[in-house]
């Protein structure tokens, strides 16, 4: 029973491992700016389509590679993520059943607080960001969130992922 | 949600986290390396895949260069030794020699608000925290942190990146700090009447103990009197290629400079 419920753990963690390249992919310097929050996404997309397979130890771990990624302090985005996590576990039955547009407000509203709480240590230990840019990879998260859903749920759907 | 706040104050105060950031690195390590690849690949293919009259051309400018640079290199020799002759008159120690190992920079972006880069060199090639990195034209930055493999560098254009520095004209010390934006430093707290003109350079001066004396690291392009003003306003371009360089050196000195 176990065996045919756990299925297709490779995509998942395909997903993840893209997801991380994409946020390590270099752009050019007015680019890199917009670029969205890759992991957040997709940990959203397995939150809200697998809450019984993917919870809060994975987004904490995605988010302590994240730290080393992005050489910030360890423990920042691993703490932001598993927030997030834990939101859209808690919440996944609402908002599973929205229409894309609404689905894209939760993401941008979920991604607002990842990087609001990241921010916030910044802050604490001193290194500001201090621009409104800051906030562009929440907008541009909800911007892309239609096609990042639908791309990950062929994905899920090909692959038959449970 | 406890644990990663511990993690992150034990970050921030202490040391006691590098060995799990490093073995972490090792996870990471694969897929920076993937990202990578594309652009080695790139540079690969256009040096091996290059025509033969190009590279023809190439070697013969390569030659006309070496052959400059051997005459200059030979004049450097003589005040080399004639610099030596002086100090020995004047009875200082003289000027220690720098080994360097050359790393290169991984395609790889980081925190867009942060001026840092992934070197392919870490603690298995010697490479050591607060290791200076230079280029062909100047000083780049500092190594501050050292996995492995990889190690990462603050540039000098970090917001919070701060060199010590010398006009090269008269001597005038200062501090460089970074903006945070690419080409841009600033040099706080220099008085109105100070002797700074634009295109004056600014290399190291070797204070702090962190570089070594006597590199480029920037030209003066802006200095602004304000009388209402108890400071001027001066900006700097850095010397080296910040965004252009895909090779850099990394200097370790084989024993203390002493102090200029």
């Amino acid at each position: 029973m176990t065996l045919i419920r756990h299925h297709g753990g490779w995509v998942i963690t395909f997903t993840f491992v893209a997801a991380l390249m994409l946020t390590m992919l270099p752009l050019p310097d007015w680019a890199a700016l917009f670029r969205p929050e890759w992991v957040a996404m997709v940990l959203i997309y397995w939150c809200l389509a697998l809450p019984d397979r993917i919870g809060v130890g994975i987004g904490w771990t995605l988010g302590l590679l994240l730290d080393v990624i992005k050489g910030a302090l360890l423990g920042q985005h691993a703490l932001a993520l598993a927030l997030v996590a834990y939101l859209t576990i808690h919440l996944h039955q609402r908002i599973r059943v929205f229409p894309l547009w609404q689905q894209a407000l939760f993401v941008l509203l979920m991604v607002a607080l990842n990087q609001m709480l990241v921010l916030w240590v910044k802050g604490i230990i001193g290194q500001p960001p201090g621009s409104w840019l800051y906030w562009l990879p929440s907008l541009t998260s909800m911007l892309l969130w239609p096609w990042a859903f639908l791309i990950l749920r062929d994905l899920r759907r090909t692959f038959q992922v449970r | 949600m406890l644990t990663s706040v511990a993690l992150m104050t034990m970050d921030h105060r202490q040391n006691h986290l590098d060995t799990i950031r490093a073995s972490l690195s090792l996870v990471v390590y694969p897929l920076q390396y993937l990202v990578d690849l594309p652009s080695a690949i790139g540079h690969w293919a256009s040096d091996n895949l290059s025509a033969r009259a190009t590279l023809q051309d190439e070697n013969q400018q390569l030659r006309g260069r070496q052959l400059l640079q051997e005459v200059r290199l030979q004049k450097l020799y003589a005040l080399e030794a004639e610099n030596a002759r002086l100090r020995e008159l004047l009875n200082s120690a003289s000027k220690v020699g720098e080994q360097v190992l050359i790393g290169e920079l991984l395609a790889v972006d980081q925190d867009p608000f942060r001026r840092r880069v992934l070197i392919n060199k870490g603690s298995d090639a010697g490479v050591f925290e607060g290791q200076p990195l230079l280029d062909a034209y100047g000083v780049l930055g500092q190594v501050v942190e050292v996995t492995p493999f990889t190690s990462n560098a603050l540039l000098i254009t970090d917001p919070s990146h701060a060199i010590p520095v010398q006009v090269n004209r008269n001597g005038l010390r200062a501090i460089a700090l970074g903006t945070g934006e690419a080409g841009r430093l600033e040099i706080p707290h220099i008085p109105n009447n100070a002797d700074i003109q634009v295109g004056d350079l600014l290399i190291t001066s070797g204070l702090g103990r962190r570089f070594p004396p006597g590199y480029p690291v920037a030209t003066i392009i802006e200095f602004e009197k304000d009388p209402s003003q108890p400071y001027a306003r001066v900006v700097a371009e850095p010397a080296a290629h910040l965004e252009r360089s895909r090779e850099v050196l990394l200097v370790s000195r084989t024993a203390e400079d002493p102090l200029p």
